[in-house]
């Protein structure tokens, strides 16, 4: 009895309530092809919770003005709330201060910033840029325009059987000519959790600045940018129950004052003549025109919306549901598990023998289940396996075990289909 | 189940498993590449014309079981004709898949392409039943994209 009332406080504490997480997701009640909508395309976009959805509609309704240019009432409300919103997104990334976090219209337009503004003045020609086999597109294809621009070089670490980066194969990579390493928190094909922390120690003994893509990482993980001690930090408002066309970049003041403006335009600037303009302090400096102010407010609300449910409480119900999953799918006969990652966010790629990821997709979209096939937006990793496309199961904070067993008596149902 | 077996219909699903003219062709005059960026499908292309008519097809590639199979009932379905004919082929393949998905498909002159009228209702698939005939029209139009075997 004792024993009971001891463990007794400890244990709700850590009870996660997910259908009462559920009950805040409007969306998740309807039915798809009269079936309940079945969610599990969470690594490429997440739902929305009605708090999100209400803040967006409240500004409209009662605050929409132009930020930091009127002086009358409705602007500087809006001006607080876009200004608010910086705030708590500086909190939740674990920034020292809002003047490192410049909204961007996601991570995509956050690594294009740096890679922009990064190599207009600090890459030459013969110089190399490091990433990894792991990466989105969004953090190769902006790496190569900027090699193309500079002449620069771009050197990749290949990556394991398991879908890992090897600390080693990092290393060896970082030479005197490398200017910047960028990589991926958490791919987004595989899930595959990299050990950014130990990369970013190696490149900064070499003097080397480090730019995380933490577009998957910042759903899944507690981020604390300063504890990692990257130099930039990009993610996405829409993958962690924000708005989309919203996200944020995080750069050290030190790197945002160095760096040259990105774009430019109206807000950007302290004062322009046709002879010369001066810039605008930091963030702003990089915050050309008119910004998503609606974005950035719901972006505000959802991480804070997040944070109040837990990250690491959020970690913890994914990791059971990637656990569930990948034992209910490594059962299915003829289905094997692309990237086995020791550390793994709740993310599951898969192939099964003679059935191509489309149709799958096309099978489970018809149970109401949304998966997303294809090469995920990373082909090299696609390459990598020999693979021209996966089926993709990614899980959030408010999927269940049960929507994971149907997940598998679904794929069931696509053998079926193809005999 | 109902509307998955008028996309997967048996004929499909055997194509699939048993594509036909599913090899290298050594004396191609013509060869195409075909791509959906989409879902990572490929497709090679050959074709041999002698004169005016499609004397021999055959293609190789990965993709799912519609292109798989649109490719293998395309191949059947154009071999022995003239390019005319195949264009005009082409043209009703092209009016069954995107026809009203809620209007029963009429698939009158289509032969055994006339399985494919499921896919009317499935508008996400639709690219992947015409790629092999995106394909073979950049042969028929003789367009750059066409790289010769020789």
């Amino acid at each position: 009895m004792s024993a009971v009332t001891k463990t007794a406080p400890e244990a709700r504490a850590h009870t996660y309530d997910v259908e009462r997480i559920r009950a805040e997701f409007p969306i998740l009640s309807r039915s798809v092809y009269g079936k309940p909508l079945i969610y599990l395309d969470n690594a490429n976009t997440t739902q929305k919770p009605r708090v999100v959805i209400d803040a967006i509609r409240r500004y409209y309704e009662e605050e929409n003005a132009n930020i930091h240019r009127g002086t009358h009432w409705l602007s500087e409300k809006a001006t607080e709330a876009y200004e608010g919103a910086r705030e708590k997104v500086a909190r939740f990334l674990g920034a020292t201060s809002p003047k490192e976090i410049v909204f961007t219209r996601g991570t995509t337009e956050a690594i294009n910033l740096v890679a922009s503004s990064f190599s207009r003045d600090f890459l030459n020609a013969g110089d190399e840029i490091l990433i990894t086999g792991l990466e989105h597109h969004s953090n190769i294809v902006p790496w190569q325009l900027a090699c193309e621009r500079t002449g620069a070089k771009l050197v990749v670490v290949p990556i394991t059987d398991e879908g890992e980066v090897p600390v080693d194969e990092f290393e060896k990579r970082l030479t005197p000519r490398t200017k910047l390493a960028a990589v991926s928190h958490v791919s987004n094909a595989l899930g595959t959790v990299n050990p950014v922390k130990t990369f970013i120690a190696l490149a900064h003994a070499r003097k080397v600045p480090v730019l995380v893509d933490g577009a998957q990482a910042a759903p899944h993980l507690p981020l604390d940018v300063k504890d990692l001690g990257c130099d930039f930090y990009a993610i996405s408002g829409h993958k962690i129950y924000g708005p989309t066309g919203i996200g944020a970049l995080y750069g050290t003041e030190a790197w945002l004052e160095k760096l040259p403006p990105y774009q430019g335009g109206g807000d950007m600037i302290s004062s322009v003549t046709f002879e010369k303009t001066t810039y605008n302090a930091v963030p702003w400096k990089f915050e050309a025109g008119t910004a998503n102010i609606a974005g950035g407010i719901g972006l505000g609300v959802a991480v804070n919306w997040l944070s109040g449910v837990g990250l690491a409480a959020v970690a913890a119900h994914e990791h059971d549901l990637l656990v569930h999953g990948i034992r209910k799918l490594s059962a299915i006969p003829g289905l094997t598990i692309v990237g086995r990652a020791k550390e793994k966010a709740a993310v599951i790629s898969f192939v099964l023998e003679n059935v191509h990821p489309h149709d799958i997709g096309t099978i489970l979209d018809r149970e109401g289940i949304a998966i997303r096939t294809g090469h995920h937006c990373a082909q090299p990793v696609m390459d990598r396996f020999g693979l021209p496309a996966t089926a993709r199961a990614s899980f959030g904070l408010y999927n269940t075990r049960a929507e994971v067993d149907a997940l598998a008596t679904a794929i069931e149902k696509v053998r079926e289909v193809f005999g | 189940m109902t509307d998955l077996r008028d996309l997967y219909q048996e004929v499909i699903l055997d194509h699939n498993k048993s594509p036909h003219n599913y090899r290298e062709m050594a004396d191609a005059t013509r060869l195409a590449l075909g791509n959906n960026p989409l879902c990572g499908d490929k497709l090679k292309l050959y074709v041999r014309i002698e004169g005016d008519r499609i004397a021999d097809v055959a293609f190789q590639g990965s993709g799912c079981a519609i292109s798989k199979a649109s490719a293998s009932i395309m191949t059947d379905s154009v071999k022995g004709k003239s390019l005319a004919e195949a264009e005009t082929l082409y043209g009703k393949f092209h009016d069954l898949l995107t026809g009203p998905p809620d209007v029963k498909a009429d698939g009158a002159g289509l032969g055994k392409l006339a399985v494919f009228s499921g896919v009317r209702q499935f508008p996400a698939r639709v690219k992947c039943a015409t790629l092999a005939w995106h394909t073979l029209e950049t042969i028929l139009k003789g367009q750059e994209a066409i790289a010769s075997t020789e």
